[in-house]
């Protein structure tokens, strides 16, 4: 399966190096990003391939929220199927 | 394959639209927890619900964490009781009411449906025992819910029930007036209640479904009014595709909780419900719907017709994005659940008599309207009866969920809080129908032919 991460909030260095090591020390392969500055502001899509993924969903959910409380971001983790079923028929 | 601009859309939904699932609804047959012994059976009961629905809770949890899609409630569902309890003493159902509140908690889930009676052609001896202790069973618990279905369209209306369920409406008020008569807001009268209904409080498992099943509620008005707004100055027909096409968005997450729940609980999948769910919340009204179509204010000349449409283009958006559909399916439009409808009887710009209008395009009825405290039994089984009608002359379900608010009236308020929000008091028309209440018997079913 694959999980959307979506990562808001003002820029700072190093947001996308922290969610990769996440992504990297819990086996998340990152799959494509999408990423845009818009004056102080930071929005980052990225698709993660979780097959590999050591800890379950949930807690990798929880991990990368938490990541993003410490750093002032809004972070969130979702499968993938939410987006598939709701625009695809 | 994702694009950027569909997650963007569907996170928008989640997050500033308060797109939600407004629940996760176990029907769980008690057919077979049937005894003639009240303490037996009661055990039974318990049993049946605490093992099935066991993990309902942490699944639902689970789902959410997951799809990063709130669901809001998760509840249960069970046989009409006057089917299970047979000639119990209203001692005995009691009791059971008290079970199904001691399962509730065990639990975790906040509303159980089924303190039911179908008495649409007659009373049995377990229906009118079960409708007696109604108003102590409701005010004693806090997670049981109540039905009766007094009316269907092919058998009439059981107009000594309605004259009843007058009766038993003010009770429930009376003994929770100190908590804002909220025993009255746990009781719903129907005509053609549907059997696989997963919104309290007029949920209960009907005797044709399976031993068990998944029922789904989706909720969504936030994302309807703003499709309409973005929509723009287009025309009716424009609008009614944009209402299509996103109902269709709503309900495809829907289906996919359902499915995904039924196959982590080993249960089957039901239906998923249609329903446009208002909450008090700022941006889940379905009056602000509405009035984003173009109406003044909720209320106004031309409401019935927006309420339709708006009906109408859910459905039809709807039934393409599940696999089956059911329950109540429609807009609600109960008053104290919707900030846009509360704002609209406030500025009297909505009336009792424009509800009831509204109830004949749309589900369900007169819901969750708080009426004077001294109103008399007749005049509320005078509501009903107008409601019950409407639903049995034009083959729908209708229901009615009336608060009287024990020693308040017009221009007080009652306030429940949570999801139930708070309730102005309408004003109602002083003239009495005691007379033609009082005469009792059946209205017969209506003749479908000869359509005018």
């Amino acid at each position: 399966m694959k999980a959307v991460i979506t990562v808001t909030g003002k820029d700072t260095v190093g947001i996308i190096a922290d969610v990769s090591a996440v992504c990297a020390n819990r086996g998340a392969n990152i799959r494509e990003i999408t990423q845009n500055v818009l004056g102080e502001y930071f929005a980052m899509i990225m698709i993660a391939e979780l097959d590999g993924l050591k800890i379950p969903f949930a807690d990798f959910v929880d991990e990368l929220a938490a990541l993003g409380r410490s750093r002032g971001l809004d972070i969130h983790t979702m499968h993938e199927d939410i987006f598939n079923t709701m625009h695809h028929i | 394959m994702l694009n950027t601009q569909d997650i963007l859309e569907t996170i928008n939904m989640i997050r500033e639209e308060n797109l939600d699932i407004r629940t996760i609804t176990m029907g769980i047959s008690l057919l077979d927890c049937v005894s003639e012994d009240a303490n037996r059976l009661c055990d039974k009961i318990y049993d049946k619900i605490t093992r099935r629905a066991d993990k309902l809770v942490s699944v639902g949890q689970g789902i959410e964490k997951e799809y990063g899609v709130p669901i809001v409630n998760k509840r249960v569902s069970v046989t009409p009781i006057s089917l299970i309890g047979g000639e119990l003493s209203p001692e005995g159902y009691l009791k059971i009411a008290h079970t199904l509140q001691r399962a509730a908690q065990t639990l975790g889930i906040n509303f159980i449906g089924g303190f039911s009676a179908l008495v649409h052609k007659g009373y049995t001896v377990g229906a009118r025992n079960l409708i007696s202790v109604i108003p102590q069973a409701l005010a004693e618990t806090e997670t049981v819910c109540s039905s009766v279905n007094v009316a269907t369209t092919k058998a009439g209306i059981n107009m000594d029930a309605v004259a009843q369920m007058g009766h038993v409406i003010k009770q429930c008020a009376e003994l929770t007036a100190d908590k804002d008569s909220i025993g009255a807001a746990k009781l719903v009268v129907f005509a053609n209640v549907p059997q696989d209904n997963p919104f309290m409080a007029g949920a209960f498992h009907g005797v044709g479904e399976p031993d068990s099943v998944i029922n789904v509620g989706v909720s969504g008005p936030g994302v309807v009014a703003s499709a309409i707004k973005r929509a723009g100055d287009c025309d009716l027909s424009e609008l009614a595709d944009v209402i299509k096409k996103t109902a269709f968005k709503i309900t495809r997450v829907g289906q996919l909780v359902a499915k995904e729940a039924a196959s982590r609980l080993d249960t089957p999948f039901g239906i998923v419900d249609l329903s446009l769910a208002p909450t008090p919340a700022i941006g889940d009204s379905v009056a602000h719907i509405l009035e984003g179509m173009g109406l003044e204010s909720c209320g106004a000349h031309g409401t019935t017709a927006a309420l339709a449409m708006l009906n109408d283009a859910v459905k039809k958006g709807g039934v393409m994005a599940s696999s089956h559909v059911g329950g109540l399916s429609g807009a609600f439009i109960p008053v104290s659940e919707d900030a846009g409808m509360i704002a609209a009887v406030e500025k009297g710009a909505l009336s009792i008599e424009k509800l009831e209008a509204m109830t004949a395009v749309c589900s369900v009825g007169l819901d969750m309207i708080a009426i004077p405290g001294d109103t008399p039994d007749a005049v509320i089984s005078g509501i009903i009866a107008d409601e019950i009608s409407i639903g049995v002359a034009n083959t729908k379900t209708t229901a009615v969920r009336l608060i009287p608010a024990i020693g308040k009236g017009v221009g007080d308020s009652v306030e429940f809080g949570g999801l139930l929000g708070y309730a102005p008091i309408i004003r109602l028309n002083p003239y009495s129908p005691e007379k033609f209440i009082g005469r009792g018997g059946r209205i017969p079913a209506p003749i479908h032919s000869l359509k005018n």
